[in-house]
């Protein structure tokens, strides 16, 4: 098999494992932080209790999110060593930015949250609840800077084909890191909006009705129908920025095969690049042209403006309905739980079903859209700079599948575990709950 | 007067090579109590546990940093590095999402499987630390893979293994008390042996690989201005083992003493390597300035490292202060 394409199955499959955990940390750590500040402000056992079930699952989270990035951190070397020898000058240095005010912080102050409540004060125990959560956001921060300077890159000229920085105020302000960085915030909050709201019903069908696990709960819900009308918004606006950036990679996700005026939205097709055209069309009129260009008429550039530059359009436009379509999902669910909470104080039946069944829906949505932007790059690595295929090593591909079936068998495991064991502390944390009576506990054990 | 252009470079070497021995000593320690516990008791597996468990995490992060370095200030030499260490770095990964994951599996998962996270937490360890020799004596002996230099790297792996369990039973003698410590002195005593085997391995290949290094240490008044390294490395191996001999002492003093002093040996053994090594970043190929990066970046990474470095280490002294002492159960 082609190496070029074994190392980019591999980058592939650690980057989709990978993102799985940082999604769930960025934004589980303000929730732990908002459990400790209620509990301090409130003194109130339940949001103690919350903290002390939620933070097992941070610290699970937060050590898979550890061990598969030093994982990314080698394969750039090993996998595309062309990526750090072109783009090295600027990449270089907001991946260092990255380890040095973000990981070690996150690291040593994560070390004093789980272990450290009895040997520190209950302020500064907040203080390195507060510290996690910022370097969370602070590493995301640096990485989407990055990410985004690859896909829209500015603020340097080439020479002897090495990129060198000329203006690092516009590297660091590159036109689609503001959308990008927050629609992955939002992402990651809807992730652990569904997870809190997930996990937590898995208890709640047990009969757990204890008031830690109602917080939780309650989070949960609130959190997803207060963050995915923000997401819509943004997901548009980051849209549109593609439009203008990117068009390529648009016209893939949109399915839009020729330039022309007053083009259709397809919500339903079968991207064929042989004929250049979709089966079983079922589409809109005129309303792509409306929501990217504003006006019913307007002009939008089709996959032939871009031949032999353009993405493969079958994964684009697919990943991009599945991310649209969980979206959708979770506006439905979380508000219909909100009117239901409000009405009774508590979930029916098959709400709750509902929302067990979609715990890691962040996820589905979260690849889904991280496909939509990385795929939809090919065949560039750094737009419009370096090719992926430049940047690939030399390495024999039989190493490649060798490490290749190691890593896959080794996340296949882990993911399986992972989900295994989060439901099984739901379960033991339910279970406990509802043995000991409901009298408020003196204080933290 | 070095004008930044040369100066830069070094630098970036010199921050590179702390790195890596801050991560050799920390993480060190902490693979190797994973290596030990293969020997423990399921009570000793928690109370070890719990002497590595608030740092481990940050430990390794040294070895992000030190990787970064490599990827950030020499791109031209990260290529050729880790791409001729592809499969041993593949593997060494393996083992350290294997131990990784264990350690925080092991205490939340059903308590049936607690045995099995166990023993894939040691397995990590110990793959990951082979790992590591099996790069570190592919290293000196220049990244070509002859028969001569595969074997050679198999036998410092081994000894790495040593190495780090040494420093990892001088930890527990450190941090523990009672029948644990005994054991851990116990075990201390056996690695040591092998580890002054390792590092009297690598001083004998190193000249042997390269005609440069023999050069470098063999000259007048070099070797003589040199000799320090390995004569005090000797009276390190020699005192730690007599110590360890009369340890414990009542009100557990001196116990201390071990590792500090293994400490000292790995610090000593660093900087006989990095004597041989400099100034290349693989071995008579590639010198730390025809594999850096440009001025322009270097100089935005070394304002910015020299900032935040300090910080980093003021807080991770901060967390070695806030777990002195034994170490005592963990519960969150």
């Amino acid at each position: 098999m082609d190496p070029v394409v074994l190392a980019r199955i591999q980058f592939a499959a650690n980057i989709t494992f990978h993102i799985l955990f940082p999604a769930i940390s960025i934004a589980l750590a303000w929730v732990l932080l908002f459990f400790k500040w209620q509990g301090n402000r409130t003194g109130n056992q339940a949001w103690r209790d919350a903290y002390q079930f939620w933070v097992k699952v941070f610290a699970l989270t937060f050590a898979l999110g550890v061990v598969t990035g030093i994982t990314m951190s080698f394969q750039f070397g090993t996998n595309w060593p062309g990526f750090m020898q072109t783009v090295g000058n600027i990449a270089g240095p907001l991946l260092a930015a990255e380890v040095l005010t973000a990981f070690f912080m996150e690291a040593t102050f994560l070390g004093i949250m789980l272990f450290g409540a009895k040997r520190v004060s209950n302020n500064m125990h907040t203080l390195a609840t507060a510290l996690v959560a910022i370097g969370t956001t602070v590493s995301a921060f640096w990485i989407l800077i990055l990410n985004s300077w690859m896909q829209t890159p500015v603020g340097f000229e080439m020479i002897n084909g090495q990129a060198h920085a000329t203006d690092w105020g516009a590297i660091l302000t590159n036109p689609s890191f503001p959308y990008r960085f927050v629609h992955m915030l939002l992402a990651s909050g809807l992730t652990v909006a569904f997870l809190l709201a997930g996990l937590s019903s898995f208890r709640y069908l047990r009969g757990d009705r204890s008031a830690g696990l109602m917080a939780a709960l309650r989070t949960g819900i609130v959190m997803g129908a207060m963050l995915i009308p923000l997401q819509i918004v943004v997901g548009d606006l980051h849209g549109l920025n593609t439009l203008k950036h990117q068009p390529a990679k648009l016209a893939a996700m949109e399915g839009i095969w020729q330039t022309s005026k007053g083009v259709d939205a397809v919500l339903f097709g079968i991207p064929d690049s042989e004929a250049k055209t979709n089966h079983y069309e079922i589409a809109i009129p005129k309303l792509a042209s409306f929501y990217l260009t504003h006006d019913w008429q307007g002009e939008i550039k089709g996959l032939d403006a871009f031949e032999g530059k353009h993405p493969p359009v079958g994964p684009v436009f697919w990943a991009f309905r599945i991310m649209v379509g969980v979206g959708l999902l979770m506006l439905a669910v979380s508000w219909a739980a909100l009117w239901y909470w409000r009405q009774q104080k508590g979930l029916p039946t098959w709400l709750a079903h509902t929302f067990v069944a979609m715990t890691f829906a962040g996820w589905v949505g979260l690849i889904a859209g991280w496909y939509v932007t990385e795929v939809g790059r090919q065949p560039w690595l750094v737009y419009g700079v370096l090719t992926t295929a430049e940047a690939a090593s030399a390495v024999p591909p039989a190493h490649i599948g060798l490490s290749l079936a190691m890593y896959l068998s080794l996340y296949l495991c882990l993911g399986f575990a992972y989900v295994r064991v989060l439901f099984y502390l739901a379960g033991k944390a339910g279970k406990a709950a509802i043995e000991t009576p409901p009298v408020l506990q003196p204080a933290m054990q | 007067m070095l004008n930044l252009n040369e100066f830069l470079p070094l630098l970036f070497l010199g921050l590179m090579g702390l790195s890596m021995l801050i991560y050799v000593v920390l993480d060190g320690y902490d693979l190797g109590v994973g290596v030990l516990m293969h020997w423990a008791t399921p009570e000793e597996k928690d109370r070890m546990i719990s002497a590595i468990g608030p740092f481990w995490d940050a430990n390794e992060t040294w070895l992000v940093l030190g990787v970064g370095i490599l990827l950030v200030a020499f791109p031209m030499a990260q290529g050729m590095v880790l791409t001729a260490l592809y499969l041993p770095v593949s593997v060494m990964l393996a083992g350290l999402i294997l131990r990784g994951v264990a350690f925080d599996f092991r205490a939340k998962a059903h308590a049936d499987h607690k045995r099995l996270w166990d023993r894939l937490f040691s397995l990590g360890s110990l793959v990951a630390s082979l790992a590591q020799g099996f790069m570190l004596g592919m290293y000196v002996t220049g990244l070509v893979y002859t028969k001569q230099a595969v074997a050679f790297s198999a036998v410092v792996a081994v000894c790495l293994v040593a190495g780090y369990s040494l420093l990892g039973a001088c930890w527990l003698v450190l941090k523990t008390e009672g029948e644990l410590q005994r054991k851990a002195i116990l075990w201390a005593k056996r690695c040591l042996k092998w580890a002054g085997l390792g590092v009297a391995l690598i001083s004998v290949a190193t000249p042997l690989a390269s005609q440069r290094v023999a050069d470098r240490w063999f000259t007048m008044p070099e070797f003589f201005l040199m000799l320090p390294i390995p004569l005090i490395t000797a009276v390190l191996f020699i005192a730690t083992y007599q110590l360890l001999k009369k340890l414990p002492r009542v009100n557990d003093r001196w116990s201390w003493v071990p590792f500090i002093s293994v400490v000292g040996i790995f610090v000593l053994a660093f900087h006989g390597l990095a004597y041989s090594m400099f100034p290349y970043l693989v071995v008579d190929k590639m010198t730390a300035w025809q594999g850096a990066a440009s001025l322009e970046s270097l100089k935005i990474l070394a304002v910015g490292t020299l900032i935040v470095l300090p910080a980093i280490l003021c807080y991770t002294a901060y967390s070695y202060y806030v777990f002195r002492g034994k170490a005592r159960d963990l519960v969150y």
